[in-house]
């Protein structure tokens, strides 16, 4: 491909602790990810996945080796700058983590806030958009306590992907909802990234959705033990 | 669309906490509005009587320090100050502390009153009560009776207007009330009487002789330069006397009060552990708030917040919590104020200088508060919620 990698890993390295705590958690990962590419990774708890989403989404310091995101290399970069870099990626956590306080609009609200070269207009047009998107169009001024699991995920996603950034990571978007509600929200996820072009890194334990994806990687033990494309993996050719 | 105004919605979406806050707020709120006020009204008390005296310059003795404790003075200084220009005529004032008999059948006690003495030809008050009396008191052992004494001065004054005759004893001497007059009481004494300068003479006559006065009243054309005449005043004048205008009159006794007794400081410490209460109370209510709020607020900095802006937003909410908690502490104030008056005869009143006061005093309150919460939001690591 001759197209710039969303993500781009070399030789990464990385510990926790210090002196005789010291333990060391990912070894030499090198992965690349392009340009509206689906990729799950799996693995065991321990095996490093959620430190790995936490080094790529700019929230923990680089300490060995190099991790470039839409091309800006993390490693040695102040804290400002990584603040700006996490205001092009979205993120999906596994509690959602809504405030409580505000209703599902003006969650979705506080990701826009961070671009502010709007109109007044055209954020409320993309804010209610996108709920609609997901399919609340009509709980739009709910408060986060009337709204179930799933809905809840589903103004996550809004949230993340209003301004539509270029990377979006989730960490097991599906693991506290049921199968028919897990399975609405990674197809929204899938289709509202094909639309703007995004590209999403997903780590996920639920087996029921490793179909949407282009890649998968697996992790065991620090290492990227596996990198295949799905159609390999399952057999099935994706779309493109 | 506005930016949102998360302080408000953090603060407004648990109501119960809010009022707890607020409560919190008030309460310490009323601890410092009731110090300070108390305090005022002590030292407005003091220098009621010298707010009272009608004239422009006074003249005392250098070694009095306040109304308790007044040297008499030859009156030679204050004849001498009828030459200067601009003066149109003086007062002398006798003041002294007598025993006064209470005159209610079934009790005899003993009280101590100020008996304040003056000639009627030169008065000395502006209270129409005591103008109208003037005649009276020229009368032998006639007096005045203040109708703000305490009542255990007994009940002169419903004696009086029931057209009783009141005739009781001032440090043995005989003496008749023949009229009532509001004035309130001091430091020296809870009660006052009003005479003649020759009365006063006759109470008093063991102790003090025609001519040594207290305080000496100088009264000048309107329109006269106040400043000037004292200026010169000090200058001619010898310096057995101390003169001053009516301002630096008042000051002096107030300043006494305030700088060299305990008053001062036992209410401003009050007020002070009021202060602290209230830096407690919302600094509980900020930190919890914060420590609730943390992995909302790790989500907002993985979104790409910075740390500024969860330091506003707890700032925020503190000066939002000081203005909405200071408004029903400032209301409560205003009434128990009316209640102190009534119990205590003080005046106590609220005024522009404890409004400002108590109000700069919540916000550095409330801010102290959040600049001790805002450490909390440390905490709020965005790399933990995943």
């Amino acid at each position: 491909m001759n197209t710039l990698p969303v993500v781009s890993i070399k030789n990464l390295n990385h510990s926790f602790g210090e002196g005789q705590l010291c333990k060391q958690t990912l070894f030499n990962i090198n992965l690349e990810i392009y340009p509206g590419e689906i990729v799950l990774m799996t693995g065991p708890s321990g095996s490093g996945k959620t430190t790995l989403l936490t080094l790529i989404g700019a929230l923990r310091s680089i300490q060995e080796g190099s991790l470039k995101i839409l091309d800006q290399e993390l490693r040695g970069t102040g804290k400002n700058k990584l603040v700006k870099v996490r205001r092009d990626i979205g993120y999906i956590f596994q509690a959602h983590n809504l405030l409580k306080c505000l209703t599902a609009r003006q969650n979705v609200q506080m990701s826009l806030e961070l671009h502010s070269d709007l109109s007044r207009q055209e954020t409320n047009d993309k804010i209610e958009g996108m709920l609609q998107a997901v399919g609340l169009g009509e709980r739009m001024d709910y408060y986060p306590d009337s709204l179930s699991g799933g809905q809840k995920q589903r103004v996550a996603i809004a949230r993340a992907l209003v301004s539509q950034p270029k990377l979006v990571l989730a960490d097991e978007p599906t693991a506290a909802l049921d199968s028919k509600s897990g399975r609405d929200v990674v197809e929204i996820m899938r289709g509202l990234a094909k639309e703007q072009h995004s590209t999403i890194l997903l780590v996920t334990h639920d087996n029921r959705i490793l179909d949407i994806a282009d890649r998968i990687i697996h992790m065991e033990d620090g290492y990227l033990a596996q990198d295949t494309s799905t159609a390999a993996a399952t057999g099935v050719l994706s779309e493109r | 669309m506005a930016k949102i105004p998360l302080s408000w919605a953090q603060l407004t979406h648990e109501k119960m906490r809010l009022v707890i806050a607020l409560a919190g707020i008030g309460f310490a709120d009323l601890l410092m509005f009731i110090q300070f006020g108390f305090r005022d009204a002590l030292f407005e008390s003091a220098v009621s009587f010298h707010a009272q005296l009608k004239g422009d310059i006074f003249i005392t003795s250098p070694q009095s320090t306040a109304l308790i404790a007044m040297k008499s003075f030859p009156q030679r200084r204050l004849y001498q100050a009828l030459s200067f220009n601009g003066v149109t005529g003086i007062s002398p004032v006798y003041l002294g502390f007598g025993l006064w008999r209470n005159p209610a059948p079934d009790k005899s006690n003993t009280r101590q009153l100020m008996v304040i003495g003056f000639d009627p030809a030169n008065p000395i008050f502006e209270m129409p009560e005591v103008k109208d009396n003037l005649d009276k008191i020229k009368l032998s052992d006639v007096v005045l009776f203040d109708r703000a004494s305490r009542p255990e001065f007994g009940p002169v004054a419903e004696y009086f207007n029931q057209g009783k005759p009141v005739q009781t004893e001032i440090d043995n001497r005989r003496v008749t009330v023949k009229g009532l007059f509001t004035l309130g009481a001091s430091f020296g004494a809870d009660g006052n009487i009003i005479t003649s300068d020759l009365n006063f003479l006759r109470i008093f006559q063991s102790r003090r002789s025609r001519g040594l006065i207290d305080i000496g009243i100088v009264h000048l054309q309107p329109g006269t330069d106040v400043k000037a005449v004292v200026a010169k005043m000090r200058e001619t004048l010898p310096q057995d006397v101390t003169i001053a205008s009516k301002e630096e009159f008042i000051a002096v006794e107030r300043k006494y009060w305030e700088e060299s007794t305990a008053i001062g400081f036992i209410f401003t410490l009050g007020a002070a552990m009021g202060f602290i209460v209230g830096i407690v109370i919302v600094y509980q209510i900020l930190y919890t708030d914060v420590n609730d709020h943390l992995p909302e607020y790790a989500t907002l900095k993985a979104m790409g917040y910075k740390d500024g802006y969860f330091l506003s937003v707890v700032f925020q909410e503190a000066l939002i919590l000081a203005i909405l908690g200071y408004l029903p502490g400032l209301g409560i104030s205003v009434g128990l104020y009316g209640l102190a008056r009534t119990a205590t005869s003080l005046p106590m009143y609220m005024n522009l200088g404890k409004v400002v006061t108590v109000f700069t005093m919540t916000v550095i309150m409330c801010s102290v508060s959040g600049a001790i919460a805002v450490r909390k939001l440390q905490a709020a690591d965005p790399a933990d919620i995943f």
